[in-house]
């Protein structure tokens, strides 16, 4: 849809495509099928040449003549090193048995240098888009899983959206540290399966979708059927 | 791998479900030629849900865009999908993973294309696709008037 209001407009187009059945059927002017993990459209992670390679074959299909096309990249993202170190928190969960937000409490903690550790190399984060640092984006999310119902700290979007927004910067938290550290996978299969299999901080973020599912309002409807838990992930909760 | 053979038939029914959703139709199927890459200006427009850190989140069902100018840094660019079913890792580690801006530079650069448009966009893709017909139309209005002559769309 958007291919074709910009070819209306006189604005030639090409895209990368995720899904090449969903792709196929709207047909857009050209499309280049890449068969990496969604979220993914270039490929791995600090791989210059590779993404080059995929935005060069996306990028010569502008000058096909003809079209619809939908063309496939023939390359599968390159295999990293399998990882030296399994994936783990400072914290492991035989030191803090107990109540989960106080294990939840310790584990944000224990991972405060990893991440400190990542901004310096990658000179940048992903895990502030509320602009609350990491820990008031734990106790942020540990209100809504003791059921209460904490003050908005951003005035443009909805206390849900906040909520929603605060859950992405915590898990970027997570795995920013986890990947700054020597030796570990940034498979993202691995890293989602640590996450949603591991952490404390999944487990109170499923108390959180379960609390979401109990209040009136379709956004807090929608958190909690949708939004907070990756739906291949939700079997790990049943 | 987002390869429906290669997910659970749960995910794999999901995607396919898909398929049966209400899309726009249109009478005419557009296809522009135009110059050759080494000469075209390229702008990206994706749908990750991006912005840069000091303009509005996207909330939930957005159908709205933002404006990212060429010059902006890796630091200044936060993700703010609604979304929970993609990886955002590989973002977190490297920006170009989906929003390639630096390989676009590089392949101005390289003489491989001719120049990186002043500005790019998002979208947050998974929102209802009759209500982004309009942002989309005024967006496209936009890119002529800045001369892009190529634009690169990016899913997430």
């Amino acid at each position: 849809m958007l291919g074709h209001h910009l070819e209306r407009e006189g604005v030639a187009t090409t895209q990368i495509s995720l899904i090449r059945e969903h792709t196929a059927q709207i047909a857009p002017p050209r499309a280049l099928w890449v068969p990496f993990e969604l979220g993914r459209p270039l490929g791995p992670p600090g791989n210059p040449a590779f993404q080059t390679s995929v935005l060069l074959a996306a990028l010569a299909l502008l000058e096909r003549a003809h079209g619809p096309v939908l063309a496939d990249f023939p390359d599968d993202e390159p295999e990293s090193a399998a990882p030296d170190v399994p994936l783990a928190c400072p914290v492991g969960f035989a030191d803090a048995e107990g109540e989960l937000l106080s294990a939840f409490r310790a584990e944000v903690a224990g991972l405060r240098s990893w991440y400190d550790e990542a901004v310096l190399q990658r000179r940048r984060t992903t895990a502030d888009t509320t602009g609350l640092v990491p820990e008031q984006v734990a106790e942020f999310i540990a209100a809504f899983a003791r059921g209460e119902e904490p003050a908005n700290p951003l005035s443009t979007v909805s206390l849900g959206t906040t909520l929603k927004m605060a859950s992405e910067d915590l898990k970027a938290y997570y795995n920013e540290s986890v990947t700054a550290q020597p030796g570990r996978t940034t498979d993202p299969i691995s890293l989602e399966d640590w996450f949603w299999g591991e952490t404390a901080a999944a487990r109170v973020l499923n108390e959180v979708r379960k609390q979401c599912l109990g209040r009136d309002g379709r956004e807090y409807g929608m958190l909690g059927n949708l939004v907070l838990v990756p739906r291949r992930q939700l079997h790990r909760f049943d | 791998m987002a390869r429906l053979d290669r997910m659970t038939p749960a995910l794999r029914e999901h995607y396919l479900n898909m398929l049966e959703m209400p899309c726009p139709s249109f009478d005419t199927n557009a296809y522009v030629a135009g110059p050759p890459l080494t000469e075209r200006k390229v702008a990206l427009i994706s749908t990750a849900g991006l912005h840069r850190r000091d303009d509005r989140p996207f909330a939930l069902g957005s159908s709205e865009y933002r404006r990212i100018p060429s010059d902006t840094p890796a630091d200044a660019l936060v993700m703010s999908h609604m979304s929970t079913n993609y990886d955002r890792t590989g973002f977190q580690q490297d920006w170009n993973v989906v929003f390639p801006l630096d390989r676009l530079h590089e392949m101005a650069a390289a003489g491989h294309i001719g120049s990186v448009a002043e500005c790019h966009y998002s979208f947050m893709g998974a929102t209802d696709v009759f209500a982004l017909e309009p942002q989309a139309r005024d967006l496209a209005r936009t890119m002529r008037a800045e001369g892009v002559d190529a634009a690169l769309l990016v899913p997430v």
